[in-house]
């Protein structure tokens, strides 16, 4: 099997993020960057597939020479191969990396392509079901479960209050979810093996952004809350405050 | 003129909330920008809803009715949301920021070559042009955006804009339209738990953390949670001991919610959860620590034991409930 893993560079989850003084990009200083915490459940369904069937997983990302280190980050997990297709830090508008991860991700013959379900840092959940329509490839989002038949292929995804069952044919794109699998630990021998690899560089084919940035904010601050009391004894209290005064029971 | 096409989830023969809620967001812009709010519904079977779109302020309603459409294709769905609004001179494409919505819009923005601000919270005007807030890195910051497309498609954030009525006499269009072959298919939808509300939606949750020392003492957090008409989450470290389904988790890698009210029962409130959770109107945490970051962020704060407190304020709501 020949699969791909886009995967993005963000912010570690503990960031506490600060908005640069132009008001429309977060402080990049200090901050530790990690793969998306989702696309390491794509590598590990990546790697599972390839060590039952053969094959190997190619981790794909967009971004400057300094994103490297993260692509080495996801290729301690095991995987074989890495691309960087160049291109700025930061782009707002999702059609652009689509459009530029579909490109590349068209010259090769993947049989599956696989993302985390969003990045942790935009969190725009757009990009797989954009590469799908520019490949048009059967894709399904969110997904928990995945069950390959040959080229037949069963996705459980989560909805509301439920899953539902969806079936398809190879190749497909596939964003996953937690749940799917348990991403395993960088070994010190998969360290070592990944900085062997020599990544790829493809130059972008990007377009003009349809969606910028007109200003970064804090979420609104809510006033300090009140202790209502100790223990049991101030049930009766926290009762009151959430009828007569929150009115929201 | 604008066009605002608001495009319907119906499951199991009826709207979701969230339609609606869309829909009384696109009325406010219509108000805005000027122009028409139309609603699109398709399905198998759409007897009786033309009205409901209507109700809310729907002043066209184009039904797509076809047997092929009992099932829910995602790519189907967008192809044919995308031919429609090309037809109808659509200008904004809303829909929930549902698991349907965020899965079926982007394949359509694509298909559009037009931009999508997805899971927005707040529409704004600058001169004509609108503006979208988003949250983004969980909640951490948000950030607001203008899109520059033929066409503008936003996703709206559950629970956030109002469903409120305005009523017109809505002008019904019937379509007749080919329906694709799907290149991927639900053939099945299971729910979690009979009639479980999902985090998303819920008006007021219940959701408990590693205070709560284990699975078996969920159900004083069911408990309350049924008394309340809640639904029930979980925090990462709930989630993560196998205690809860992933489902419930609330926070940075679980689900963003915005009830009206959450309450955190043996929750210790990480920035991550805190991501997930702080846009909430109220907020109300149980913890038998004090320092417990999730009391800076609660409304109101009861320190002590959940075993406790979770009885007692059950007991407190049943007893009104049953006056």
């Amino acid at each position: 099997m020949n699969i791909a893993v886009c995967i993005k560079e963000v912010p570690d989850t503990e960031t506490r993020p600060k908005i640069h003084e132009n008001g429309k990009e977060i402080q990049k200083e200090g901050i530790k960057w990690i793969v998306s915490p989702y696309d390491e459940y794509a590598i590990e369904l990546g790697l599972q597939l390839t060590e039952k069937q053969g094959g190997e997983v190619t981790i794909i990302s967009l971004g400057p020479k300094e994103i490297e280190a993260t692509i080495r980050s996801a290729l301690a997990m095991g995987a074989h191969k890495a691309v960087r297709i160049d291109g700025p830090k930061v782009i707002n508008d999702p059609l652009v990396v689509a459009r530029g991860l579909a490109a590349v991700l068209k010259t090769r013959n993947f049989d599956l392509i696989l993302f985390g379900k969003q990045a942790i840092d935009d969190d725009n959940a757009q990009i797989p079901q954009m590469v799908a329509e520019a490949l048009e490839l059967p894709c399904v989002s969110v997904v928990v479960k995945l069950d390959l038949q040959d080229k037949s292929a069963v996705a459980e995804r989560e909805i509301e209050g439920g899953k539902e069952k969806l079936t398809f044919q190879l190749p497909a794109v596939i964003s996953c979810q937690k749940g799917l699998n348990e991403p395993r630990y960088r070994s010190l021998k998969g360290i070592m093996a990944a900085k062997k690899i020599v990544i790829e560089e493809i130059p972008g084919a990007l377009e003009p952004e349809k969606v910028a940035i007109e200003k970064l904010s804090y979420p609104p601050q809510k006033p300090p809350g009140r202790i209502v009391g100790k223990g049991a004894e101030a049930v009766p209290e926290l009762f009151k405050l959430l009828r007569e005064e929150a009115k929201v029971i | 003129m604008a066009n605002i096409l608001v495009i319907y989830e119906i499951r199991e023969n009826k709207i979701k909330k969230i339609s609606l809620e869309a829909t009384n967001a696109a009325v406010q812009l219509s108000r805005n920008l000027g122009g028409t709010v139309s609603a699109l519904l398709m399905g198998a079977q759409l007897d009786g809803l033309a009205a409901i779109a209507g109700e809310y302020g729907a002043q066209k309603v184009y039904l797509l009715q076809h047997q092929d459409l009992e099932k829910h294709s995602p790519d189907v769905y967008a192809r044919l949301i995308s031919e429609i609004a090309q037809e109808i001179s659509a200008t904004h494409i809303l829909m929930g920021a549902s698991a349907m919505g965020k899965d079926v819009l982007p394949r359509t923005a694509f298909r559009l070559n037009s931009p999508l601000a997805q899971d927005i919270v707040k529409f704004e005007m600058q001169n004509s042009k609108v503006l979208y807030t988003r949250p983004i890195i969980a909640g951490k910051l948000q950030a607001q955006l203008s899109l520059q497309g033929e066409y503008q498609l936003a996703t709206l954030r559950p629970n956030v804009f109002p469903a409120v009525k305005n009523p017109v006499q809505p002008e019904i269009i019937s379509l007749k339209k080919a329906v694709p072959f799907p290149k991927v298919q639900v053939q099945q939808i299971t729910a979690s738990e009979a009639g479980k509300l999902d985090v998303t939606e819920a008006e007021i949750i219940v959701s408990g953390g590693r205070g709560m020392q284990g699975p078996d003492n969920w159900n004083l957090i069911q408990n309350l949670a049924k008394a309340l008409g809640a639904a029930t989450g979980a925090s990462r470290a709930a989630v993560d001991a196998g205690w809860r389904e992933h489902g419930e988790q609330v926070g940075q890698t679980g689900k963003t919610v915005s009830p009206k009210l959450y309450i955190a029962c043996g929750i210790s409130g990480a920035i991550q959860h805190q991501a997930g959770m702080a846009s909430s109107k109220y907020i109300v945490a149980i913890n038998k620590d004090p320092e417990a970051p999730i009391f800076k962020l609660a409304d109101y704060g009861i320190v002590g034991d959940v075993f406790e407190i979770l009885p007692k304020l059950t007991e407190e709501i049943q007893k009104v409930k049953n006056q």
